[in-house]
């Protein structure tokens, strides 16, 4: 603008555009400097990145760039380095490793632990938590009572298989429901829920028999749980002797149990997980703590 | 509209073209969506042809009953050499915007803190998140910030063509059919309703029913400023219109769908795969470019210098970074799609124009800013000012922010994070919602012809409490963002991932309270406007507004609406 030229005087008030809607005026400011070159600098940024990228589409094909980056090609590397980096740490003998020879090779056990802790994150920790430590319905890994076995072979079977899963090999046999089907009436489901509580020294339903209880327990119960109430891994009867209850252990929750039965799934993984990811996570949920 | 004089020789009165028009077409659509009610082969389209028929019906009965009660000749273009603006869609716009605003806030409130605790959903279908969801933003963007570009175009629009909105029932339509659109698609969605593409959820009946009621929008804009009396158009226009014409093709575009049954709710696209991707960003971004950005930029070009009372800092900025911001958005739209199955070629230009786009975006809010020179004062005494310019910083923010998080190494952090969420919402509360406010604020006391607001003081309460509240919700998500990303891609020294899912899930907690607080305080500021607006047009002053501060402090515009 001419008033640019003497910077002796100060502006002069800009001119408008001579229009005006309801009131509104336009100066017309010419586009601020910092403005119109840093427009102009991302257009020439773009221009050279249209010349090292993949940019523009023609009739068949495009324009590739010259560094000849394709994202595909880079995803393919990557994925391809980091498989050589893991057969370079026995990846491809941990498929065919016992779970015992990979507990005694330091490095095979780092590497089915690192992918084990991996895995359970994706698919175990939904229903087990992150720590593994379960919540009701959902067992505790951390600790040494297992429904199905705790050594490392029992838990990569109930892993590839699962329990109650609808897989030919699951787990299976359930807690029936005695009283919904008839076998026990509700003052007997009381009075061996009582009875099974005070073998852990807890309080039972108010005012029912213990000697009932066990009476009917020897009668009803013990095919599975045993005589001795401590349970059958080859049943999936828990050890109803030891302080922890996957259905609580409040009165009402133990009767509610006996009368409507429990049939918790573990789903089975083989098919969704490969081999060595299995393997991978028996030896990590075995290695948590708890495991035979 | 006013009475008018008694002529000597009564004009005998006739329905006008329109009337018969409208009234027929209303009349056989009623009994074609009653038809298809009876005959419909799911629950929902069974409901909404009901809604369609007696939403008809209702028309009819109203286009009778106004004919009754009219005087036999047209409303007058002028009234002693004045235009004689129609103001009554207006008022129902500027209404509907506020329930609409306050329904999509707490709706937001509420899928906010299910995200902190899910088990808030109550195990119902209808309150579960997928469907809030889709309800939150229909309701905020197309509901609330729809009525507020549809009614703030309607005004500026006749005021700075000086000309009479074009048609009399048009506008009515047009006000009230895409309110119709609103109620369909929202309650829709709660019957699980959708075709699952964001921001345009509503199934193909909905679809061809705002594309009627979106044409007649255009064509009620366009004649209006064909009939105008000012030489030139004013630069909202342009902004209004190119927000109008282009929403028009991107909407029909992205909906083009086939129906499994006519008489059902449910469609498919008519694009598959990665077309269908790029379709629905090019779609989805331009939603953002043309709705929230140039629309609202339409509004700050005639509702800030107006408030200001100061002229637009440069026509000449006005004009390029108009142009240029038409012809770079609607490019930007794969950077939706950064990594995925598009080819590399169109995310580069994806990226490329969103650089590109951030001057142009500028713009805007260096013209509206610099507009404010020599007025800066004002900001201390005009709360309702302030909103706009504290909006225009927001804008600002945002549209740096944009183009940085298209650049594909800031957005392979970013992308799919809360950090996008948070970069949204610095665009919509920050720079969509405070400029509406500001057009709203004052909008009510032009339309209803009162002096002032009820309250400033109460405007000032809105301002500060949703300020803070914005900043909860911005800073938290980009807190949350930026360590959902970095969580994802942290690998351990054997190439495995660091963390689950679950476990960055369950990070982002805190921050989810934080942002749900932060809504509350938004929709507690919007709460005040709501009381605030009421009693303006109720005709009430607060007390500590008896005293007006000093001349020169208010404009000289915020009370009766100028030149009517």
């Amino acid at each position: 603008m001419a008033d640019t030229a003497n910077p002796g005087t100060p502006p002069a008030a800009p001119e408008t555009t001579g229009h005006e809607w309801d009131g509104i005026a336009e100066y017309n400011n010419p586009l601020p400097r910092w403005w119109l070159y840093t427009l102009y600098a991302t257009i020439v940024w773009s221009f050279g990145y249209w010349v090292a990228y993949p940019a523009w589409p023609l009739v068949s094909g495009y324009t590739g760039g010259v560094l000849g980056y394709s994202q595909r090609q880079t995803v393919l590397d990557e994925v391809d380095a980091v498989r050589r980096d893991r057969n370079a740490r026995g990846q491809t003998q941990l498929a065919g490793a016992s779970v015992a020879e990979i507990r005694a090779d330091p490095a095979l056990l780092r590497l089915a632990l690192a992918t084990g802790k991996a895995a359970f994150g994706d698919n175990c920790a939904a229903c087990h938590g992150t720590s593994a430590t379960g919540r009701t319905g959902y067992p505790n890994l951390q600790d040494d009572d297992w429904l199905w076995g705790g050594s490392p072979e029992e838990i990569e079977r109930t892993i590839r298989y699962g329990a109650r899963s609808g897989n030919g090999e699951a787990h299976v046999g359930d807690m029936p429901a005695f009283g919904r089907d008839g076998v026990l009436k509700r003052d007997e489901a009381e009075a061996v829920a009582s009875y099974v509580l005070s073998l852990s020294g807890k309080p039972g339903v108010a005012g029912a028999s213990l000697e009932k209880g066990a009476e009917t327990f020897a009668g009803t119960c013990a095919a599975c749980h045993g005589e001795t109430a401590k349970g059958n891994p080859e049943m999936g009867a828990p050890n109803l002797t030891d302080p922890i209850w996957l259905y609580g252990s409040s009165p009402e929750q133990v009767v509610a149990t006996v009368m409507n039965g429990r049939k918790g799934v573990m789903p089975a993984w083989e098919g969704r997980l490969d081999p060595a990811t299995i393997k991978s996570l028996a030896v990590y949920v075995h290695g948590l703590g708890g495991g035979h | 509209m006013a009475a008018t004089p008694t002529s000597a020789t009564p004009t005998s009165k006739y329905m006008t073209e329109g009337e018969v028009g409208l009234g027929v077409a209303l009349m056989v659509g009623a009994l074609l969506c009653a038809l298809a009610s009876a005959r419909a082969v799911d629950a929902p389209f069974s409901i909404h042809m009901a809604v369609f028929a007696l939403a008809a019906l209702a028309g009819l009965v109203t286009i009778l009953r106004r004919y009754g009660a009219r005087p036999a000749a047209p409303p007058r273009q002028e009234i002693d050499g004045k235009p004689n603006y129609n103001l009554g869609p207006i008022k129902f716009a500027t209404v509907a915007a506020m329930a609409w605003g306050i329904a999509g806030f707490s709706v937001g409130c509420i899928i906010a803190f299910q995200l902190w605790a899910p088990s808030l959903n109550l195990g119902l279908e209808y309150t579960s998140f997928g469907r809030l969801r889709p309800l939150h933003t229909s309701a905020v963007i197309f509901a609330f910030g729809g009525n507020v570009l549809i009614g703030t175009s309607f005004y500026v629009v006749q005021r700075t063509c000086r000309a009479r909105l074009a048609g009399e029932l048009a506008p009515w339509f047009v006000v009230l059919g895409y309110n119709l659109f609103i109620v369909v698609a929202g309650t829709g969605y709660l019957m699980g309703v959708t075709q699952s593409k964001e921001y345009a959820e509503p199934e193909w009946y909905a679809d061809l029913w705002l594309t009627v009621v979106w044409v007649t929008y255009l064509l009620v804009f366009l004649a209006t400023l064909r009939k105008r009396t000012e030489p030139h158009i004013f630069v909202a226009n342009w902004f209004y219109l190119a927000f109008i014409v282009t929403i028009a093709m991107l909407h029909i575009v992205n909906n083009l769908a086939m129906p499994v049954s006519f008489l059902g709710s449910k469609s498919y696209p008519m694009f598959a795969g990665v077309q269908d991707a790029l379709i629905q960003w090019w779609y989805g971004h331009n939603a953002v470019g043309f709705f929230l950005t140039a629309g609202f930029l339409a509004i700050m070009y005639y509702f800030v210098p107006k408030r200001a009372e100061r002229p637009i800092y440069s026509y000449r900025l006005s004009i390029i970074h108009f142009w240029a911001l038409i012809f770079m958005y609607i490019w930007a739209g794969p950077h939706h799609l950064h990594y995925t199955a598009l080819p590399d070629w169109a995310q580069t230009l994806g990226m490329t124009f969103s650089i590109m786009l951030w001057m142009p975006s500028w713009g805007g809010m260096i013209n509206g800013l610099m507009t404010l020179s020599g007025a800066w004062d004002k900001l201390r005494t005009d709360p309702v000012l302030r909103f706009m310019v504290v909006s225009l910083a927001f804008y600002g923010m945002a549209t740096f922010e944009g183009p940085m998080m298209a650049i594909k190494a800031v957005n392979s952090l970013s992308h799919y994070t809360d950090w996008t969420i948070g970069h949204v919402h610095s665009g919509a509360l920050g720079w969509v919602a405070y400029i509406s406010f500001g057009a709203l604020y004052c909008l009510v006391p032009w339309l209803w012809n009162r002096r002032e607001l009820y309250s400033l003081k109460l405007v000032e309460w809105h301002f500060w409490i949703s300020t803070l509240g914005i900043v909860l919700y911005i800073t938290s998500m980009w807190v949350a963002g930026i360590m959902q990303g970095l969580m994802w891609r942290a690998y351990n020294a054997l190439g495995f991932l660091e963390y689950s899912f679950v476990e960055t899930v369950e990070a982002m907690q805190p921050y989810y309270l934080v942002r749900a607080l932060g809504g509350v305080l938004f929709l507690t500021g919007a709460l005040i406007m709501a009381y605030n607006l009421a009693m303006t047009i109720a005709g009430k002053t607060a007390a500590e507004s008896d005293p007006l501060p000093a001349d020169g402090a208010l404009p000289g515009t915020a009370g009766l609406a100028p030149a009517e």
